[in-house]
């Protein structure tokens, strides 16, 4: 008997969103944990009880951290001998429905044309599929990425003249962050993307954000801009929610291209304190290995 | 220095007038969320005389939209933390005036023009933490109904019962004082003295 795959891609999606919404991935838990422990303004100690609290209560009772479970995005890797391949944009189409229902998720999707919020966290192009091909593999990887709307507010991605450079992206990053200041929700994840294109830098910040906390990036050039950066934002002193404090980022991640001889493109983007993404493999036999959230192989077994 | 305070709805001008920035409130009795949706329908009904379908009159207005789910005909709220407050900016400062609202709830801070209404009407804003919608949900006894439904989820008006919501954090006082404003100067002095030069600018 063949398993059925979209079945249990489907199922297994809808607990993949359970687990991003409800449960804090255990790097940014322990970040935020040791960003308490090393504060001393009793305005930002006050902030991280509450927040260090709330994710407590949100995994207990399975219900989501933020009221903002995000407009609903799929970072997915499609091994090219994976049996499903175009039926995956369906098959997670209908995984957000359901868990909207389910979970619940508060409704994101709204319409530019007519307002109106559709209800179930789909629309046009939304849920929004990233998808690469993996040559030689049969496994099927998905993060689920539900993006909140305070910490996309003050995204950027802007073309610098490559006489600026390095400086230049410097500036813009201390400068975003200091602007933003409680707005985004910190302590934040930040990602910043260099190189390519406008729309490339931009790609490339967010997937900086899949990276979890504590890894630095392979190349020891962009690893130490990394801890540059981090040091940088915190010595703007923002704290969490903007109270004051040693912690304003728990972690800098910086993902690059090459780029045109004429542009030097950089984006930055953010995730708040709630730093969601719960990463799955499905095997072609139908197994299902949960990456980020461990505890989920248990409810799914 | 910071005090704590325990209030119910409806509250009085004398009790907000009380309140200086830093001191820590727990609201007891009706809360209202309104987003921007909320905020610029009620002033376009306000403006043509016309009355809303709930009285923001002495209660508090609550940046949020919530998670929500319907069990047997009746809502309930499952997560219900606050929203960036500064996209309200724009019309906080005529709601207060128009609705009579005594606390203003959110987070990430507020401008000026909501600073000079609170200060001139008698209001407050104050802050939970952000995002922190499963604790904040506790507090929240009751959905006592919900309003223009047609805006969506997150953007209707849902009258909620609290017992004593909070820890709140008053961040603009009603004698001109902006905790966030201070901050953010602060922080722009931080950038440009001490960024910056690290940088070599």
């Amino acid at each position: 008997m063949s398993v059925n795959l979209a079945s249990i891609v489907e199922r297994a999606a809808i607990l993949l969103l359970k687990g991003a919404t409800t449960m804090l991935p255990l790097d940014v838990k322990q970040a935020l944990e040791h960003a308490r422990e090393i504060e001393d303004n009793p305005l930002a100690i006050a902030q991280f009880n509450a927040i260090l609290k709330n994710v407590q209560i949100a995994e207990n009772e399975g219900i989501p951290m933020c009221q903002d479970t995000g407009l609903i995005i799929f970072y997915v890797s499609l091994g090219e001998n994976f049996p499903l391949k175009g039926s995956i944009y369906n098959v997670l189409r209908n995984a957000t429905i359901k868990a909207t229902k389910e979970i619940p998720l508060r409704p994101n999707a709204v319409d530019i044309v007519t307002k109106r919020n559709s209800g179930d966290n789909t629309g046009r192009f939304v849920p929004w599929i990233e998808l690469e091909i993996v040559p030689d593999s049969d496994i099927l990887e998905i993060t689920a990425f539900p993006k909140g709307g305070g910490s996309e507010a003050p995204c950027i991605a802007k073309v610098l003249s490559p006489a600026q450079g390095l400086k230049g992206v410097k500036k813009l990053v201390v400068d975003v962050v200091a602007e933003a200041a409680a707005k985004p929700c910190p302590p934040l994840s930040i990602g910043v993307g260099i190189g390519g294109t406008s729309d490339i830098a931009m790609k490339l910040a967010k997937k900086a954000l899949l990276r979890p906390v504590g890894v630095r990036h392979e190349n020891p050039f962009i690893a130490k801009l990394e801890s540059e950066l981090l040091e940088l934002v915190n010595l703007l002193g923002i704290g969490p929610h903007g109270v004051g404090g040693k912690t304003t980022a728990l972690t800098v991640n910086v993902e690059y291209a090459h780029r045109h001889p004429a542009a030097y493109p950089v984006a930055v983007a953010f995730n708040c304190w709630a730093a969601r993404r719960s990463k799955m493999k499905i095997y072609s036999n139908g197994d299902v290995e949960f990456v980020t959230h461990k505890q989920l192989n248990e409810l799914w077994r | 220095m910071m005090a704590e305070y325990y209030l119910k709805t409806p509250i009085s001008e004398d009790e907000v007038r009380k309140l200086k920035v830093g001191d820590v409130i727990y609201i007891t009795g009706i809360i209202i969320t309104a987003r921007d949706s909320a905020h610029a329908r009620a002033l376009e009904l306000l403006s043509k005389g016309e009355k809303l379908p709930v009285d923001f009159n002495g209660l508090a207005v609550y940046h949020c939209g919530p998670v929500v789910r319907k069990v047997d005909d009746k809502w309930e709220i499952v997560a219900a933390g606050p929203t960036t407050s500064i996209r309200m900016e724009v019309y906080e400062a005529d709601f207060i005036e128009k609705t009579g609202v005594r606390v203003v709830i959110g987070k990430g801070g507020m401008g000026s023009k909501t600073a000079e209404a609170c200060k001139r009407f008698g209001a407050v804003y104050a802050i939970f933490t952000g995002g922190a919608a499963a604790l904040a949900s506790k507090a929240m006894k009751r959905v006592v109904k919900v309003e223009w439904i047609d805006l969506g989820i997150p953007e209707a008006l849902w009258v909620i019962e609290v017992e004593n919501f909070g820890p709140l954090m008053v961040a603009i006082d009603s004698h001109g004082e902006n905790f966030y404003e201070r901050v953010n100067r602060e922080i722009q002095k931080r950038l440009k003295e001490v960024v910056y030069p690290k940088i070599g600018l």
